[in-house]
């Protein structure tokens, strides 16, 4: 049978039958798994990016742990932004669903998180697109949770959940002050 | 008879060896086909579900009479990732509230679009606009649905899918009406001189 195939049948039936193993394959994990990302712009710095201009970090995006969108205050994490469906932001979370927040800028003072919703910034106050002009984020806009830097090598590492100084939220009796 | 026990098991296992080692290598190459099977299909189903479709049962009245409760509908996902959504299109989206729920209702505005808020018996008309990267959705059922016009406009990216087929119960299958409602504001040039 194998030997009736002229040779360009063969090529192409071993393409075909590759292209159906490693297509979605490839689709699935990046969907599923982990998903590698270049960060533009300087809202992050100096977390990522810090020396800006031309260079930019890669970092993996782990999608698995965020499966059931469970994220925790401190990480950073990639949300679709919602101006703009075919962008991509990165972000710090600032506060869960439920939290108070000291907003920077946003016209309430004080902002009590809704339900299904987070508080994200970005670490370069003022520089960053965040929660900060277009209010709280609904968690279903969550595409991955950013779990090591990859690039440049000499920075590798893993990112920990790390809240700024003086952001977080605001405990109930501070609230109600 | 002594030497017969001890002398039986040595010579039973030099000659077993090379079966028991080819048959594990069977068992373990077809376990791993069997794996490498399943990670493919698994793959190739969660391609078609996320880029072709999937089917939806729907629940709840708030798209009644277009969708009644238990109907089976077919929804597509390829206009949500071309950004070919309509005014008019019957959308399934996550709840903004809760990400594992599902709700399913019609988009009344796109971005940009001017939208009625208020209820027709009222005697002044309050409108609003919908914001960059946002739709406004809104049962079919205007009395039993929790829509946009209670939480407002919702990100264009929690849309999942286009619902295009309704397959179940037969006698209704085919393609969904129009929106019962008069809701949408037509063309852009009506909602200007509005």
């Amino acid at each position: 049978m194998a030997q009736q195939m002229t040779t360009g049948q063969r090529y192409l039936r071993a393409f075909v039958s590759g292209f159906f193993v490693a297509v979605p394959i490839t689709v699935t994990v990046l969907d599923r798994l982990a998903y590698v990302a270049r960060v533009e712009g300087a809202s992050m710095q100096p977390f990522l990016n810090p020396g800006g201009g031309s260079e930019c970090d890669v970092v993996l995006l782990n999608r698995w742990s965020v499966r059931n969108y469970q994220v925790q205050r401190g990480d950073i994490v990639s949300v679709v932004s919602p101006r703009n469906p075919k962008q991509k932001i990165i972000k710090r979370v600032i506060g869960l669903e439920g939290d108070f927040i000291r907003t920077l800028g946003y016209k309430n003072r004080y902002v009590r998180i809704p339900d299904g919703h987070f508080w994200i910034e970005g670490d370069h106050h003022g520089h960053s697109l965040d929660s900060n002009s277009f209010g709280p984020v609904s968690v279903g806009l969550l595409h991955g949770r950013a779990s090591h830097i990859i690039w440049p090598p000499n920075r590798w590492q893993q990112i920990k959940p790390s809240l700024p100084l003086n952001r977080g939220p605001l405990d109930t009796e501070e609230k109600q002050e | 008879m002594y030497i017969n026990y001890h002398c039986t098991p040595m010579a039973r296992s030099n000659l077993r060896r090379p079966v028991e080692v080819k048959m594990l290598r069977r068992v373990l190459g077809q376990t791993l086909g069997f794996v490498g099977y399943t990670i493919q299909y698994g793959c190739i189903a969660h391609c078609a579900f996320e880029y072709i479709g999937e089917f939806v049962v729907c629940s709840g009245p708030s798209m009644e009479p277009t969708i009644v409760n238990h109907d089976v509908v077919f929804s597509e996902r390829m206009s949500r990732h071309l950004f070919k959504i309509q005014k008019g299109d019957i959308v399934i989206a996550k709840s903004p509230f809760d990400p594992n729920m599902n709700i399913c209702k019609r988009v009344i505005g796109l971005e940009g679009d001017k939208i009625c808020t208020s209820a027709p018996s009222d005697l002044f008309k309050t409108h609003t606009y919908v914001p960059k990267g946002h739709i406004w959705l809104e049962g079919d059922n205007l009395k039993n649905s929790t829509d946009s016009r209670s939480y407002g406009p919702i990100p264009y990216a929690l849309i999942r899918g286009r619902v295009c087929l309704k397959l179940w119960p037969p006698h209704s299958f085919g393609t969904l009406s129009e929106s019962p409602t008069q809701r949408i504001i037509k063309s852009p040039s009506d909602s200007d001189s509005d």
